[in-house]
């Protein structure tokens, strides 16, 4: 096993890391302050990938379709939870299960009977097609390389947001005691139309930066919406700082494990024993990792709620 | 007892009518030349059973298992396997795929019974996940592309045909609803209930918390792979799909949709579930959506799912 690929894995599960904490963040919140399982948020990450493939493509600018795409999906979001999110904050999980799961349903169909059931397939953009030499010896696409750019940079801000500003305190006291914040005079419904946009507008982040990598599809939410949670699940519900640090673990092992594990099982047992349990037990990491977390820590690794 | 809130009353007057109408179903469908639909029918009860398993401990017990297709995969695959060896009875291998699932069962819930809320959600996610896994890995029986089974298994009436087939499933639903309506009024079920109201407090007076929660846990993963060797026949295949977590999030919406907490929430809400797919399906292309609104509409505007249409106003029990 060569460097070269140690640290190519470590960089992919990095990037992959820092898209699921986008993701994460706006799940995090949105159920830490109201207390709602939201499974519709990976819909909003198939509309934000879908509304900057159709922009790209009409304007021919990657910028312009990733800005359309975070303003349309927020617009989108902030609509959702006026609407209709909004009536379910003093209902059952149960209750909102069923209800963001038709919303999964109708998010999907509507985007088959805008876009079609084809997946659409987008090039990197041109500037940044090719590799860039890292390292004597290290080439790494410089489009992934943005990625962890953009990811690193949004984590700051988010980070910044949250612990130095205003809005950053009422949303901690919200995801803290939500009744408390209130009753200190913090408008909280419209607090949490804001944070819902807002986290709207990081899934659209990521699934439009993700789109050129990934096949944008529907049903692209479902399967990254489960490792979302197992994310914000492993940081603790309603923190930020864990989300982070859980979407940069579960990144991080989800992808190493995916080529480092059966490269190591070929070392320790025979080659057809490594083919069919690698990548088995490499989906199955992640899942052992959160069982782990929760037997030890059962609030995960950074409570919100003191 | 009769009065109380924990008590859930069977179907009374109704059953004979209903259960004469399901029995000659078989017989109706060949006459108006819908044959296919007994095949349906089968599906629709074995869901039923499987919704019914779930809703005991989901419904009853407060405890939301997002990882219920797991044991009826794993029931499906102890009849592929146990075929495969050559173990064709059903005699054998459906109370085999029960001790599995029912084994399975036991040690997941000793670990995800200590966590609470979603914490528990994700770790039976977790647990299922891995079972869905290991099963794509094991290539000897078809990994990824699953198992068939060469025949129906053999219980000593023609299990090939599929009126008979149905009549084994519905003696079997019927079997599964006694029992559920039995334990969820017997004392066992008063702690079960009890416990999803206020933990605390039923600890305080002297309850086995965790011992009751197990039990209700085992016996409903124990259901659940008798459905899953139903389905495994039903089919002729078994595919790791079946322990896919988006079909335990299916068994969820069918409990939620039914009603959680009703004796006949899981077969209620399994049927409108799976007879919505079917009808909506055939007039439109989108289907999805259609369904989607109607699970919509059933949230905003029947909040104790299709169950508490039928039932009269009155106060919120399960609150």
């Amino acid at each position: 096993m060569d460097w070269i690929l140690v640290v190519e894995q470590a960089l992919n599960g990095l990037q992959f890391g820092l898209m699921l904490f986008l993701l994460a963040a706006g799940l995090t919140l949105v159920f830490g302050i109201m207390d709602m399982i939201n499974l519709a948020h990976g819909s909003l990450y198939m509309v934000g990938a879908y509304l900057m493939a159709a922009v790209t493509e009409a304007s021919g600018s990657f910028g312009l379709g990733v800005g359309a795409a975070l303003l349309g999906t927020a617009a989108f979001g902030m609509l959702l939870e006026v609407s209709l999110l909004r009536r379910l904050y003093a209902r059952d999980h149960l209750s909102q299960v069923l209800a963001t799961f038709a919303l999964i349903l109708i998010c999907n169909e509507g985007v088959r009977m805008i876009w079609g059931a084809q997946p659409v397939l987008l090039n990197t953009p041109a500037a940044l097609s090719g590799p860039v030499e890292l390292l004597p010896g290290l080439m790494y696409p410089a489009y992934r390389l943005l990625i962890i750019g953009v990811g690193l940079a949004v984590a700051g801000l988010l980070y910044l947001l949250v612990t130095r500003t205003r809005i950053g305190m009422w949303v901690r006291a919200g995801a803290s005691n939500r009744a408390m914040a209130t009753a200190m005079g913090v408008n909280i419904r419209w607090l949490f139309t804001a944070v819902f946009g807002f986290g709207a507008a990081l899934c659209a982040l990521a699934g439009s930066l993700l789109g050129p990598i990934l096949a944008v599809q529907v049903g692209m939410g479902e399967s990254i919406l489960i490792l979302a949670f197992v994310v914000i699940v492993i940081g603790g519900i309603g923190s930020i700082r864990g989300a982070l640090v859980g979407a940069l673990l579960v990144g991080l092992v989800d992808t190493c494990s995916r080529t480092l594990l059966p490269a190591l099982l070929r070392q320790l047992a025979s080659a057809e024993v490594a083919s069919n349990l690698g990548p088995a037990l490499a989906s199955i990491l992640i899942y052992v990792l959160m069982a782990a977390v929760l037997f030890w820590k059962p609030q995960g690794l950074f409570p919100a709620r003191g | 007892m009769r009065s109380s809130q924990l008590h859930h009353r069977g179907l009374g007057l109704w059953t004979w009518p209903l259960l004469a109408l399901l029995a000659a179903l078989p017989p109706l469908l060949n006459a108006l030349g819908l044959e296919f639909y007994i095949g349906v029918a089968s599906r629709l009860l074995i869901f039923a059973i499987a919704a019914s398993s779930l809703n005991l401990i989901l419904g009853f017990g407060g405890m939301v298992s997002f990882g219920h297709a797991a044991f009826v995969g794993l029931g499906a695959y102890t009849v592929g396997i146990l075929m495969d060896a050559g173990v064709a009875s059903a005699w054998i291998a459906w109370p085999a795929a029960m001790l599995v699932s029912g084994l399975a069962a036991a040690l997941i819930g000793a670990i995800s019974l200590r966590t609470r809320g979603v914490y528990f959600i994700m770790i039976t996610l977790a647990f299922a996940q891995m079972f869905y896994y290991l099963v794509i890995s094991l290539k000897a029986y078809g990994g990824e592309d699953g198992l068939p089974l060469p025949a129906r298994s053999a219980l000593g009436v023609d299990l090939k045909d599929d009126a008979i087939f149905y009549w084994v499933v519905l003696t079997l639903f019927v079997a599964v609803m006694s029992l559920l309506q039995r334990l969820v009024n017997s004392p066992f079920g008063w702690l079960l209930q009890g416990i999803k109201e206020n933990e605390t407090r039923m600890g305080a007076v002297g309850a086995r918390v965790f011992a009751v929660q197990w039990q209700a846990f085992v016996l409903a993963g124990a259901i659940a792979g008798l459905a899953g060797a139903l389905l495994a026949n039903l089919n002729g295949l078994v595919t790791p799909h079946t322990m896919h977590w988006s079909q335990s999030g299916q068994l969820m919406i069918m409990v939620i949709l039914g009603g959680a907490g009703s004796l006949w929430g899981g077969a209620l809400g399994a049927s409108a579930f799976l007879l919505l797919e079917e009808v909506l399906a055939g007039y439109t292309l989108h289907w999805q959506m259609a369904l989607g609104v109607v699970l919509l509409g059933v949230v905003l505007f029947a909040p104790q799912g299709l169950v508490g249409m039928f039932k009269r106003r009155k106060k919120n029990v399960h609150g």
